[in-house]
């Protein structure tokens, strides 16, 4: 069983990244479970959100407290919140942000690897939310399909065009974009 | 057909393959999708049904009692306050014997006012003659929505079945639930036909006066239609195991036949400790999970049969009596009269608060290390 | 249950499987008549009533028909005397029961 951890503002769509997620292992047979941290959402308070994707049925139903990949939507939380708190040793990091990943440091995990991916500016030019707050969730998940392997844009994509009722093609290609623009 | 659905998509999906007639619900979080996704539903005219809109939950279970007594299959869900304000007509529509089928999302009471989940609300109506179950996972509320109107629609029944998942934790996680197909669902579940209902063309009165000379053999009847329903939840279970593949009992036994330490528990907790059992075990602690899915009727006989081995028993409880123990807890000593089994009474994750593989562990190291005890409060932060 | 009942005692049941689940009954009024309750009795006199129906609106029970005239049916009048407190026209009068 891997376990993802998302990272959010209200407003950036992380629980509505870790569903697609879900969806997206969903259509490669996995088995999948997707929630938010229940709080009372508002937009720009921090905002978390968890998949699971296994191969067996997946019984437990508590947060996930030891994540194998973190994905922070926004990147100025990393001094807000102690988000490597408990990641797996050689757990992936991705963030979004146009910095180096050598500029982030995580001195809580060990050895995590770190992937950077603009996805501000992505989903920007696709038009999606505004330049103030860009709605970065189908963008991200580009990132982390190329990052992670977990699972294939191309179900990335089906599950964005499935969960995604308005500005639907903007929302993959700037998946596709992001998974592109990822050096790994 | 499978889909990745929350728990309260699941209900409505589950409602609508049931194919009732009558819908009436009041939105309350985090029941709100439930209600949503119906009139959604029935708007878009994929299901032949009223969705009444009402001004209270009160007024949304009076109208279902009104619709099922007409003959109508109905269906409700709440949470909470919601659940609360229904009390008097909960027992309306048990002693009317109405087979009315409500979804109940597991909500702490207020004050302090609380979202999140707690199974107090439902605890408070265990005297009602409801059938109550919990649910552990996505596919067993919607399992659970089409097999309840089988069962308590059924004769020997005809009792109101109040189905419950924990707010959040299934209400608003996604899962991957098959849908079945709707031919095979209409096979298992044919239309509901009473023998007895309100007909111009057959006038009956309903809920008269009803003295002391006959008062308590209609009480009489309402305990032994319970009792009736062990029976029928076992053959419906077993019968939707020969269709759909997925059999279900009032109990669920997990590897408790060599278990020296069993722990009972309902709902999503019962899933976690599946999955902590499965850890401990590698670890060489030989440990078991009962999951209870019916509350009322209370399976007596299958809980004294599954926890036999045990050496020692732990119940696991989301809700308190205040004043006593657990609500299960209570249930399983009273049950385990007879036996020599010490018990062990956890309270925990009260309010939504996060109950981890860790704090079943943590249990379980108890249960290993220390006497018996009925009230053991799991994370309860600074007490003296 | 489920047929009519003739009989116009109250229903015993030899055995508790006989007996329905819940308090119903089937016509129960038909032999239930309540106009033992009532010691006065209210009587219209059709030369004075002018059909407007005020009785028949305002009799509680319901007893009295949209008949012309009006008609008192007298296996349920109570004997409130609320028709004869109602009519504009006094075109009702209250006699006394056991006369």
């Amino acid at each position: 069983m891997v376990e993802i951890r998302f990272h959010g503002r209200g407003g950036q769509g992380a629980v509505k990244g870790s569903d697609i997620l879900a969806v997206a292992a969903f259509h490669e047979g996995k088995e999948v479970q997707a929630f938010p941290f229940f709080g009372v959402e508002r937009r720009g308070a921090p905002v978390t959100a968890f998949t699971r994707i296994s191969n067996e049925e997946i019984r437990i139903h508590c947060y996930i407290y030891d994540p194998d990949v973190l994905v922070i939507l926004d990147p100025t939380l990393i001094c807000a919140v102690p988000l490597s708190d408990g990641l797996k040793e050689n757990g992936k990091i991705i963030i979004n942000s146009m910095k180096e990943p050598s500029e982030f440091s995580f001195p809580d995990a060990k050895n995590p690897h770190v992937y950077t991916a603009d996805c501000s500016s992505i989903a920007m030019k696709f038009g999606l939310g505004t330049q103030e707050s860009p709605i970065i969730n189908t963008t991200i998940l580009g990132a982390v399909a190329k990052a992670t392997g977990l699972v294939k844009i191309e179900s990335v994509v089906k599950a964005i065009r499935e969960r995604i009722p308005t500005r639907t093609e903007p929302n993959a290609q700037a998946a596709i974009e992001a998974f592109e623009q990822l050096h790994v | 057909m499978k889909k990745v659905l929350t728990g309260n998509f699941a209900a409505a999906y589950g409602a609508t393959a049931a194919k009732v007639n009558v819908i009436s619900a009041y939105p309350i979080t985090p029941q709100t999708t439930i209600v949503e996704i119906l009139s959604e539903i029935v708007a878009d005219g994929e299901l032949n049904a009223e969705f009444v809109k009402v001004e209270s939950e009160h007024s949304a279970l009076a109208c279902c009692i009104g619709a099922q007594a007409t003959g109508a299959r109905t269906f409700t869900a709440t949470s909470s306050q919601g659940l609360a304000l229904m009390h008097e007509l909960i027992h309306w529509a048990a002693r009317a014997r109405l087979p009315i089928i409500m979804v109940n999302v597991n909500r702490a009471m207020a004050p302090g006012w609380s979202i999140w989940a707690d199974a107090t609300d439902s605890i408070s109506q265990r005297d009602t003659g409801w059938i109550q179950m919990y649910c552990e996972n996505n596919q067993e509320v919607f399992d659970t929505v089409l097999m309840s109107y089988k069962i308590s629609e059924s004769e020997s029944v005809m009792l109101p079945a109040l189905i419950n998942l924990d707010a959040f934790f299934l209400s608003h996680t996604s899962q991957v639930v098959d849908l079945y197909n709707e031919a095979r669902i209409d096979q298992f579940l044919s239309k509901y036909d009473p023998k007895i209902k309100l007909d111009v063309d057959d006038p009956h009165a309903f809920g008269a006066l009803t003295s002391p000379e006959h008062y308590y053999e209609f009480s009489y009847k309402m305990h032994e239609a319970q009792i009736n329903a062990i029976r029928v939840i076992k053959e419906v279970g077993q019968e939707f195991g020969k269709i759909f593949g997925r059999t279900y009992d009032l109990t669920e036994s997990y590897r408790c036949d060599d278990a020296e330490l069993i722990l009972v528990s309902y709902g999503t907790i019962a899933g976690t400790a599946k999955e902590a059992v499965d850890q401990m075990r590698n670890s060489g602690i030989v440990v078991g999970v009962l999951k209870i899915r019916y509350f009322r009727p209370f399976p007596t006989e299958d809980v004294i049969k599954a926890l036999h081995p045990a050496k020692k028993v732990g119940v696991i409880d989301r809700a308190v009596s205040y004043g006593q123990s657990g609500p299960f807890f209570n249930e399983i000593r009273s049950t385990l009269y007879h036996e020599s089994t010490p018990l062990y009474g956890f309270i925990a994750g009260l309010g939504g608060r996060d109950v981890s593989t860790h704090d079943i562990e943590n249990m379980v190291d108890i249960m290993q290390n220390d006497p018996a005890q009925d009230l053991i409060w799991i994370g309860v932060k600074n007490v003296d | 249950m489920g047929k009519k009942q003739k009989n116009d005692q109250p229903v015993e049941f030899k055995s508790i499987k006989d007996m329905p689940d819940t308090p119903t009954s089937v016509g129960s009024m038909l032999v239930n008549k309540t106009s033992t309750w009532r010691s006065i009795r209210p009587v219209i006199i059709d030369e004075k009533c002018k059909r407007c129906m005020i009785c028949w609106k305002y009799c509680p029970e319901p007893a009295i028909h949209p008949t012309d005239p009006p008609s008192v049916d007298y296996n349920y009048c109570k004997g409130c005397g609320i028709c004869y407190e109602e009519c504009p026209f006094d075109a009702i009068i209250i006699e006394q029961e056991g006369k």
